[in-house]
């Protein structure tokens, strides 16, 4: 058996899967601390299932933590960013298209040395050791404990990060060193980016990372823990503390591959409604549909591809308010103080949730409460909520063919009639813990990442070979033969190498074989 | 006249994407450049070509190289100063203007940069109406205005003042020293008067990529459709909906060449695309016949958003509206055509106009 767990910013979710079926699921606010939050919801599911904690083989943990503490700009450490290209780059030092009240969060240490590499292999400058000790030194005194090193052409040639970074260790044994190469591809601005905000959020993966085993440890669950990446794959706990940000994306990715899962549907439009927000995205052959462009992180540029959702800041937990004669949903809410706060549950706070009550559409906590609400206001609101709901659905949608809709989400229960433009409208069994179960169906991955000559194989079966050996490796990683599928190809033309060589990445997915 | 401000480079950007049919470079690092050195140098100055006087002196501000190694790459800053004055040096006088030789990608954005480094207006002009990857090929070269004496500049320092013969040399040596460089350098080229950028020089250009951009986004703010916004500003067709099946690449001499193969969607179901490109998306066959060529734009844009995706960053799985966009007047005339058409390009095809241009 494995257990599936969703730390989101208001709600810790856990199931107990067996197989393919949902065993045991609990939904409780997530607490400052994340583990007494885990430990409850853990708790919650082994007392229901009678399941000893030592049948749990597997336990898979999806999280929002480290793409929250990026947006709401929390939690992150002082980084120092350093970057290896002088003389190049100078009019555009790192950090140059952030946010200001981001970079004031990291503190604007921002370092340029000479190094890196031009297209063809050539140096850029050499490396120059005592310019990087200087730099080591002032790190120290600064006492910044995380940082970023980039170069110049270095998913090409990452010797200048290397050396970089064990001349900065040789100073400063302790510090923590994200190198950009390890990161992102092709293009220096946002894998810079993405390695400082790796950077940043080290100090709290790590602890992220020990409040997890905590939790599991206190509950005697003796097996490996693993994290959602973007992607929907899995990495191991150590990995994970290392680079947090391959978790950025893997809330939509969960709460859209979970409703699939849970539907048995593959193709359809996924409105996910949450305590605070509302995610809307499109499913594509059981995948979150990705955007096309660099994604965005709390107003930064990163490389790396993003599920395509539309974000509204209205869901279960939301105030709502009449104002200049018109109703106002969100995008305030009572958060993770539903439970006190909101009329049911005897608090003094108009939510979202009291609507639905209100409306009949949902039995939780005391109806009696909101028997009294004015009607109008309920209806009106039910109202806003449906049209915005539409429109985002209409927004994300491809075609202007109709398409089933799958709500899930503890707040789905807003959504009081079907959506215009859908031939169905889903809400699957365990719909309010679509997320964790998402984390629970990990997928398994293969990569391959190796450099041809052109000149000696034709594209196409160097291409070839690298799909079949990806799969493989999935498979042999513990895929279902029958689910796996290229999720990525990636191309580097590396011209510095004589005959038209090329860096191939492919990386395949499937399922977890029953 | 008018002055443009940091919060104005945004919709050039975006628009000089639109107008990089595909190449050009990524007007992010130049939008960056454009904003950086607004904030430290002040607004700069946009004038008309009719502002201009006669004899006023304007030069041509570019980057030329790879986008790829762009990207990584990035300029020191200095460059653009150092090549502006090296062709003031050799001229004995003072540089008047800035203006762009390439309006879309990158290059529509390089000359609000060097305006605002070196504190002289920006021409609302350029010499393509779009983006194109060889010096020669500028309504400049139609008008027998050389593209020497040009100068490049590097982030190492080192500048090359070049003259040639005719503007087909000066690409020629002028990328074989880009190479040496690392792929990027910095130029200053197209010295002319103003009486010359009067006859030459495509009008507005810098004002149509920023409408584009304006228009991109206000339909966005006002959740109206942003590829018609698109259409209707560059008076576009709709060619194509799929989803990018291969993307086939090579770098070679500094140029990404390759060719995207799109499968359809909707009303294109059944269909396959393949475009060409050289940086700049050049032709596009659908099922097979020539749905448009160069020198008639091709624009890639995400489906939903209206993004303009570049050649470089086609990738599989990405859904995309093809648009083409019809080109200046200058381009259709047999001279044009012998500079920028397919077959100059290498490829076998003949010219079929896309119905109307832009500026009739």
């Amino acid at each position: 058996m494995r257990i599936g767990i969703d730390v989101g910013g208001t709600n810790t979710d856990a199931v107990l899967m067996d197989g393919v079926e949902v065993v045991a699921w609990h939904k409780t606010p997530t607490t400052p601390d994340i583990t007494s939050g885990i430990t409850a919801a853990l708790k919650a599911i082994l007392t229901e299932s009678k399941a000893p904690p030592a049948a749990i083989q597997t336990v898979m943990i999806g999280t929002t933590h480290f793409v929250n503490a990026v947006i709401e700009r929390r939690w992150l450490t002082p980084v120092a960013a350093i970057r290896l290209c002088l003389p190049s780059g100078k009019a555009l030092p790192p950090m140059v298209d952030w946010p200001d009240d981001l970079r004031d969060a990291l503190g604007h240490h921002v370092f340029l040395a000479h190094g890196g590499h031009e297209f063809d292999g050539r140096e850029i400058a050499s490396l120059d050791e005592a310019e990087l000790r200087g730099i080591a030194a002032e790190v120290r005194r600064r006492q910044i404990g995380s940082v970023a090193i980039s170069a110049v052409f270095s998913p090409v040639n990452p010797q200048f990060e290397e050396r970089a970074a064990s001349i900065l260790r040789e100073t400063i044994p302790h510090l923590s060193i994200t190198l950009s190469h390890d990161i992102g591809r092709m293009g220096l601005l946002e894998r810079e980016n993405t390695a400082i905000l790796n950077a940043a959020l080290r100090e709290l993966a790590g602890r992220i990372a020990a409040s997890f085993e905590q939790a599991l440890g206190e509950l005697r669950i003796d097996a490996p823990f693993y994290l959602s990446q973007n992607d929907g794959t899995l990495m191991n706990a150590d990995y994970a503390a290392k680079y947090p940000v391959f978790t950025f994306a893997s809330g939509p990715t969960n709460s859209m591959r979970g409703a699939a899962f849970l539907s048995g549907v593959k193709e359809a439009m996924v409105v996910d409604v949450g305590g605070t927000c509302t995610d809307v995205g499109m499913l594509a052959q059981g995948f979150p549909r990705e955007t096309s462009v660099a994604g965005e992180i709390g107003g930064v540029r990163t490389n790396f591809r993003m599920p395509d959702v539309l974000s509204l800041g209205m869901g279960g937990s939301s105030l709502v308010r009449r104002e200049n004669g018109g109703v106002h949903i969100g995008p305030h809410s009572v958060g993770y103080e539903l439970e006190t706060k909101a009329l049911v549950f005897g608090g003094d706070t108009l939510t979202a949730t009291d609507v639905a009550v209100a409306h009949g559409l949902a039995r939780i906590g005391n109806p009696a409460a909101v028997q009294s609400l004015d009607r109008r206001l309920v209806c009106e609101s039910l109202s806003l909520i449906q049209e915005r709901v539409e429109t985002a659905v209409d927004r994300m949608k491809t075609s202007d063919e109709p398409m089933p809709v799958i709500t899930v989400g503890g707040g789905s229960i807003l959504i009081s009639r079907p959506v215009r433009g859908s031939v169905e409208m889903i809400k699957p069994p365990h719909f309010a813990v679509a997320n964790a179960v998402g984390a629970a169906i990990a997928l398994i991955g293969g990569e391959v990442d190796r450099v041809y000559a052109l000149e000696k194989i034709s594209r196409e079966m160097a291409l070839a070979e690298s799909r079949e050996e990806a799969v493989r490796k999935a498979v042999a990683a513990g895929a279902d033969p029958m689910s796996v599928q290229i999720r990525d190809i990636e191309e580097v033309p590396l011209t510095y190498l004589p005959g038209n060589a090329v860096r191939l990445r492919v990386k395949a997915v499937g399922e977890l074989a029953a | 006249m008018r002055l443009i401000n940091v919060e104005d480079i945004e919709h050039f950007a975006f628009g000089a994407a639109v107008l990089g049919s595909g190449g050009g470079g990524d007007p992010h690092v130049g939008k960056l450049l454009a904003r950086e050195a607004i904030r430290q140098g002040g607004p700069v100055k946009l004038i008309g070509l009719n502002e201009l006087a006669d004899d006023a002196l304007v030069v041509s501000a570019a980057m030329v190289g790879s986008p790829t190694a762009l990207a990584e790459k990035l300029p020191s800053g200095d460059e653009i100063v150092l090549a502006f004055e090296s062709i003031q040096d050799h001229l004995n006088r003072k540089i008047d203007a800035a203006v762009s030789a390439e309006g879309g990608g990158l290059n529509g954005i390089i000359p609000l940069a060097a305006g605002a480094r070196l504190g002289i207006p920006v021409v609302d002009a350029d010499a393509m109406g779009r983006a194109y990857p060889e010096i020669q090929m500028v309504t400049c070269t139609l008008h027998g205005i050389p593209a020497t004496p040009m100068s490049m500049a590097d982030e190492k320092g080192n500048t090359v003042l070049l003259k040639t013969l005719n503007n087909r040399w000066t690409e020629r040596l002028a990328r074989s020293l880009v190479v040496d460089m690392g792929a990027a350098a910095l130029a200053a080229f197209y010295p002319m008067s103003g009486r010359q950028a009067k006859t030459a020089l495509v009008p507005g250009t810098l004002s149509l990529i920023e409408s584009i951009g304006r228009a991109i986004g206000e339909a966005r703010a006002q959740s109206r459709n942003p590829i018609d916004a698109v259409r209707r500003v560059t008076r576009g067709v709709e060619l194509f909906r799929g989803k990018v099946a291969d993307v086939e690449r090579r770098t070679a001499t500094g140029f990404a060449r390759g060719e995207a193969t799109l499968q359809g969607m909707g009303a294109y179901e059944s269909s396959v695309m393949r475009i060409q490109f050289q940086n700049e998306n050049l032709v596009a066959w659908r099922d097979g016949q020539l749905a448009v060529s160069t020198p008639d734009l091709i624009v890639v844009l995400d489906a939903d958003t209206a993004q303009p995706i570049p050649s470089e960053a086609l990738r599989y799985g990405f859904r995309v509206v093809v648009l083409g966009i019809p080109c200046v007047p200058a381009w259709r005339t047999p001279e044009g055509l012998a500079l920028v058409g397919p077959r100059y390009f290498g490829y076998d095809a003949d010219y079929q106009p896309l119905g109307g241009t832009i500026d009739d």
